[in-house]
């Protein structure tokens, strides 16, 4: 049994004692230490193991072009005197521990003056004395501890388009004042047996009755006059149209009614609806603050480069970056550009480009491509292309990605218009009858008809159920852009899936031995060379071996050849390890037919097998896969790893799915675009920028990821990648939104149906309009909410 | 009756006033993060902590002296 990391909980595997607690790396402790030494060690006791693991990897440097003031400008929102203030991205904030580190870190600093956290949006709003400490201090600082904040070349663009559309708000506000207001002021109409009762107060009433209709018809409805007005110019009908006329209808005849002192209106009706419409926008439209689903290029990039003038090193704004430069890449940075290698040591993880799963060794001279991750030591690159011109943002240029998507009406603008052309009917039938049998009664019956049967029952049943679907979709870990995404998701028949990092897992890599079994003694040697090495396949053949032997032993010479593979004497064992081209090249017949991520062993030179590489596929797939499939779904898979994967993948998918190999960006892209053209719907799952393409040109785009949401392509829906097997039921709840609103759309058509009757006969008095407008919305919005989450319950039960 | 005309004159204009503040709200940002501000009420002052440091204040400055 390992025992847990005090700090970040993860497995400990090399146990580092502190106190009586227990560490799984130095780093972990000497953040622990460092909250101890200031008091803060409370952050353990608000929940357990908060901490994220620091892995050992925090290098300092990777900062250093904080120092260059074109970049802090960027960064710093204020600046006055003493202070500077700066908000930041932090993807890792997760709990009430988190939020208590980051408002306290002042007491580690006293440079911070003051650090507030927005929990949601995953944001901390620092406020620091530039005089004290530098922005690369508190940036360092905060990835000390664990949360390293995310800095792209897109700057801080990302955090005005977020602001709260407040002016929503404001609208809200006023309605909902003088709604309330107007309904109370027309009780002592409604409920007086005559107009004597209530005398000269009469007047008084219904002149401030219309005094607080004023700001609902030109504040808080000009949404609906402005978008019916557009729509009118596009020269169609949208459902903001019927809306508009029915609230000039209803508040012309009740200036009408009042000024001719014929009646009092149906302002309280009118502001209602407004109110409660607007509502139903602000619901659906309140979506997940802290993901960020508009991303390009820009924000997988870093802000700053270390370029390399004159045997110094230099920090520059990356947009400053130009070609023939020379530029250093540490480890765990990210190749900027299109570049070729000056020096020895590059070893670079293309995963989250290609899909490919092993990092590459990269030969001096060779290019290497923007958007790959230098994993080995700090390496040297010329520049050749521009950051706006490598291969990779490229393909973000290209027109087909330009295009918006879905663009098409919902379906509920079609039946906004039959609406329309059925209530107008209804309205001129009435005229017609009244005109034969009462004339006076034309006029009232009329705008009575228009009054009541308003689609603002369709609109509220629409906003309300999308937003309660997304909602439900969220709890099942499926974050959707907006409501559009669930018509799109509504009509998809074909489901294309990438395979590393979609169905299989990233993060939980497994490696596999084949070859001649190896003794005891055998492996400690083996044990004993790999971990002298920093290779990362190399670190995996270490704790690979850990599982089976703890032992270490030493060894008498020991020679790394970097990108290629270990030779060393140990004991009585020669070993080689590494690629398959550094044993043939020391003379060993190397028998396999394995391409691509494996390590081969050599003992006193003999071949004796290799360590190959298996990303283990997350659990459930098989059975997320049967069920699309029994319910008709096409689907298909593209890869851009090397197909030897592709029996294990026939034995989870099955035969009957097109399975590709190989597949580049353009490749994924084009087929997406095929299958289109052949009149399929496509729903993408991907997650790396590899799929970007895809994922931008398919009518679904979903990204799945498992780190949080740090790098997660432009896309219209997140999945949490725990959560991919139950995608079926996602998909299948999200199609049920269409059932709900046609439900309560029936009911809401029976409401008009009575409103009607007394509309047509001209008995609409503004009392029954009074109790029928609350009823209707209040009932449609419940029911909405009950149906919403009596389907979700369909869905397997989460924890 | 014409106390009730005073009345609700007032009473809209304290409900006005409410719409105000509501407006207000909005406006300086409170309505911007409805989750943290419930965390952050729960944290103890520590308050032990901050004695312990002037504490060590005195005895540095006693040390001084």
């Amino acid at each position: 049994m390992l025992t847990s990391c005090y700090h970040c909980g993860a497995d400990c595997i090399e146990t580092i004692q502190e106190e009586d607690k227990c560490f799984c790396c130095d780093g972990c402790k000497m953040v622990f230490k460092l909250l101890d030494e200031n008091g803060l060690c409370q952050y353990y006791d608000l929940s357990e193991m908060p901490g994220m693991t620091a892995k050992g990897h925090f290098v300092n440097e990777k900062y250093n072009y904080l120092d260059n003031a074109a970049i802090q400008e960027q960064l710093i929102q204020f600046k006055l005197g003493d202070q500077a203030h700066v908000v930041f991205y932090l993807p890792q904030i997760h709990c009430v521990s988190c939020v208590w580190l980051l408002e306290n870190l002042h007491k580690i600093n006293p440079g911070i003056i003051q650090s507030q956290t927005h929990f949601e949006k995953k944001e901390i709003k620092i406020v620091f004395n530039p005089a004290v400490i530098s922005l690369k201090q508190v940036v360092q600082l905060l990835a000390f501890v664990g949360y390293e904040p995310v800095i792209h070349l897109g700057g801080n663009d990302w955090l005005k388009k977020k602001k709260v559309n407040k002016k929503q708000l404001y609208k809200i506000g006023v309605a909902g004042f003088c709604f309330s207001n107007i309904m109370m002021l027309s009780f002592p109409e409604y409920l007086s047996n005559n107009a004597l009762e209530l005398g000269s107060l009469r007047h008084f009433f219904v002149y401030i009755n219309l005094l607080l209709s004023l700001p609902v018809l030109f504040f808080s409805a000009n949404g609906f006059f402005i978008s019916a007005y557009t729509g009118l110019r596009q020269k169609w009908l949208n459902i903001d149209a019927p809306i508009a006329l029915a609230i000039t209808v209803t508040f012309t005849r009740s200036v009408y009614e009042i000024l001719s002192q014929t009646g009092a209106g149906y302002l309280d009706s009118m502001s209602g609806i407004v109110f409660f419409m607007l509502i139903g926008r602000w619901f659906q439209d309140k979506s997940y603050d802290s993901f960020a689903f508009d991303r390009d290029y820009n924000s997988f990039f870093p802000l700053g480069v270390t370029v390399i003038e004159d045997n110094k090193e230099v920090n520059k704004p990356l947009a400053a970056l130009v070609k023939l430069e020379i530029v250093l890449i540490r480890s765990d940075e990210m190749i900027p550009a299109d570049a070729i290698l000056l020096t020895e040591g590059a070893l670079i993880d293309y995963s989250f480009v290609t899909g490919e799963n092993a990092p590459i060794a990269v030969a001096v001279g060779q290019m290497v491509y923007a958007g790959g991750i230098q994993k080995g030591r700090a390496i040297q690159l010329e520049v050749v292309k521009p950051v706006g011109q490598s291969y990779i943002t490229e393909l973000w240029n290209s027109p087909v990605l330009k295009a918006e998507k879905n663009t098409e009406q919902s379906f509920v603008h079609p039946w906004s218009q039959y609406f329309t052309i059925v209530l107008f009917a209804i309205a001129i039938a009435s005229g017609v009858y009244w005109s034969i049998y009462d004339t006076h009664k034309i006029l009232p019956a009329v705008t009575a008809v228009l009054i009541v049967a308003c689609p603002c029952s369709l609109l509220l049943t629409v906003t309300f159920t999308y937003g309660n679907v997304i909602r439900w979709l969220g709890r099942g870990k499926l974050y959707c852009k907006n409501a559009a995404v669930i018509e799109a998701i509504h009509k998809i028949d074909t489901i294309v899936f990438d395979k590393t990092g979609t169905l299989t897992n990233h993060e939980d890599t497994h490696l596999e031995y084949m070859g001649v079994v190896l003794s005891e003694k055998e492996m400690i040697a083996v044990k004993s060379v790999t971990r002298e090495s920093l290779h990362p396949l190399s670190k995996m053949v270490t704790q690979f071996l850990l599982l089976e032997v703890a032992d270490i032993t030493s060894f008498q010479k020991i020679e790394n050849f970097i990108g290629k593979g270990t030779k060393a004497i140990c004991n009585e064992y020669e070993i080689l390890v590494g690629s398959i081209a550094f044993l043939q090249s020391n003379g060993i017949k190397v028998n396999t037919t394995y391409e691509g991520s494996v390590v081969c062993l050599a003992i006193n030179g003999i071949f004796k097998g290799v360590f190959k590489i298996n990303h283990t596929y997350r659990e459930g797939i098989a059975l997320m896969i049967t069920r699309f499939k029994c319910r008709g779904y096409h689907l298909h898979l593209l890869s851009g790893d090397h197909p030897t994967e592709k029996e294990n993948l026939v034995k989870i998918l099955g035969t009957d799915i097109p399975i590709l190999f190989e597949q580049n960006p353009v490749d994924k892209l084009q087929y997406i675009e095929r299958l289109q053209q052949q009149g399929h719907r496509v729903m993408m799952v991907g997650d790396g920028l590899n799929d970007a393409g895809a994922l931008k040109k398919s009518n679904v785009g979903i990204a799945v990821t498992d780190q949080t949401h740090l790098f997660t392509p432009a896309s219209d829906a997140i999945l949490e990648g725990s959560e991919i097997k139950s995608l079926h039921e996602l998909v299948f709840y999200a199609k049920k939104a269409k059932l709900i609103i046609v439900t309560i759309f029936i009911l809401s058509i029976i409401y008009n149906i009575i409103g009607m009757y007394f509309a047509t006969s001209a008995r609409l008095s503004p009392m029954v309009a009074a109790i029928l407008m609350p009823i209707s919305s209040i009932s449609i919005v419940a029911l909405s909410a009950l149906l919403s989450y009596a389907y979700s319950l369909k869905m397997s039960p989460k924890n | 009756m014409g106390v009730i005309v005073l009345l609700i004159i007032v009473s809209v204009f304290v409900a006005g006033g409410f719409l105000l503040a509501f407006l207000w709200s909005v406006k300086t940002g409170q309505m911007d993060d409805d989750y943290t501000p419930s965390v952050r009420i729960l944290f103890d002052q520590n308050f032990d902590n901050d004695k312990n440091e002037e504490k060590k204040k005195l005895k540095i400055s006693n040390k001084i002296i």
